[in-house]
């Protein structure tokens, strides 16, 4: 009870200060819970979802396939799949943890657990497009050119690194 | 959209097997749940993010120019804030035609995407603090590189200077 309390310590804070700008009529406050409820939104239009789609994956793809395809030996089309999967990913950089954490749950290797986070980040297509229109389309096939190889390379470095040190992906609902 | 793909899946893999497919959701839900807490922090920064550190406020301070004054600039706004590509990129036309090199650009899309400190209470909770952190001082210095070979691109950056 007191642990569940202390999670959301920050929302109960938060909770009362918006209360507070209501009776107050203090604008910041107001203009501060317009953009919370604004997010709020654009969240609910996919994250149940997403995470509903992130339980199917985990019970329903077979171990083997992700080992082999993403695991310890698999090959550099590995770093594709992880890219094409990034790029079909939805939000933002907040939503490819809980699938980085599924795919590494079923057997995908470090390198490509955070291959794909970076990916997820940088390359996801819809924003790129957008990216593409209002900054100019060479400017993003010179940043996507230069950013997807040292995402490549930092997440080997940093699978080199972490071997060893017992690291693990965890997750909130395993605890 | 994206709710109808998932309904339509439940639907088709329900047929296929039954139990697997209400595991998943159950699953689905659980980790929903599990993860609300630090979502809602994650949340609650980015508003009082939004609301600190205005689209006029960014145009303002990177307006006035590159140099490496621009450039610790937009990676600290970059870092700080995490907006939507739809409010960022516009932003970003926005400032090319103030003036601004394609190398600052660079850096504050770049940290914009892949340096989360908003995302910190998301991140830590599957990485740990540790490698949170250097995942997020990788992704700075990733950005740095890119911004660089982007300006070398655009002739911004004299490879002799």
């Amino acid at each position: 009870m007191i642990s569940q309390i202390k999670k959301y310590s920050l929302a109960i804070v938060f909770a009362l200060f918006v209360i507070a700008s209501f009776i107050f009529n203090y604008n910041p406050g107001l203009d501060i819970f317009n953009k919370f409820s604004d997010f709020l939104l654009t969240m609910l239009k996919f994250l149940p979802a997403v995470f509903i789609l992130i339980g199917l994956f985990e019970t329903w793809v077979d171990r083997e396939i992700i080992e082999k395809h993403l695991g310890e030996e698999s090959n550099l089309i590995a770093y594709g799949w992880s890219i094409l999967l990034a790029g079909t990913t939805v939000g933002g950089l907040y939503i490819a943890f809980p699938i980085a954490y599924a795919i590494y749950k079923t057997g995908a290797s470090l390198r490509i657990v955070f291959t794909y986070v970076g990916a997820a980040a940088v390359a996801r297509i819809p924003m790129t497009l957008f990216e593409a229109s209002f900054v100019g389309l060479k400017f993003t096939l010179i940043r996507l050119l230069t950013t997807i190889p040292l995402i490549i390379i930092s997440s080997i470095l940093l699978e080199k690194y972490l071997e060893g040190k017992g690291f693990q992906v965890q997750s909130p609902e395993e605890n | 959209m994206l709710y109808l793909i998932t309904i339509a899946l439940i639907f088709i893999l329900y047929f296929k097997d039954k139990n697997k497919t209400i595991n998943g959701v159950k699953k689905g839900i659980k980790k929903l749940k599990k993860n609300l807490p630090a979502f809602l922090n994650m949340m609650i920064l980015v508003a009082l993010s939004l609301h600190f550190v205005s689209k006029d406020l960014i145009v303002e301070y990177l307006g006035a120019g590159s140099g490496l004054t621009g450039l610790s600039l937009a990676g600290f706004f970059g870092s700080i804030t995490l907006m939507p590509g739809f409010i960022a990129f516009p932003l970003s036309g926005i400032l090319l035609e103030r003036g601004v090199s394609y190398t600052v650009i660079a850096v504050f899309t770049t940290t914009l995407m892949l340096v989360g400190i908003l995302t910190y209470p998301v991140e830590k909770e599957y990485f740990g603090v540790k490698v949170t952190i250097i995942r997020n001082v990788i992704s700075l210095v990733i950005a740095l590189i890119v911004s660089l070979l982007v300006g070398i691109f655009y002739g911004e950056v004299g490879l002799i200077s």
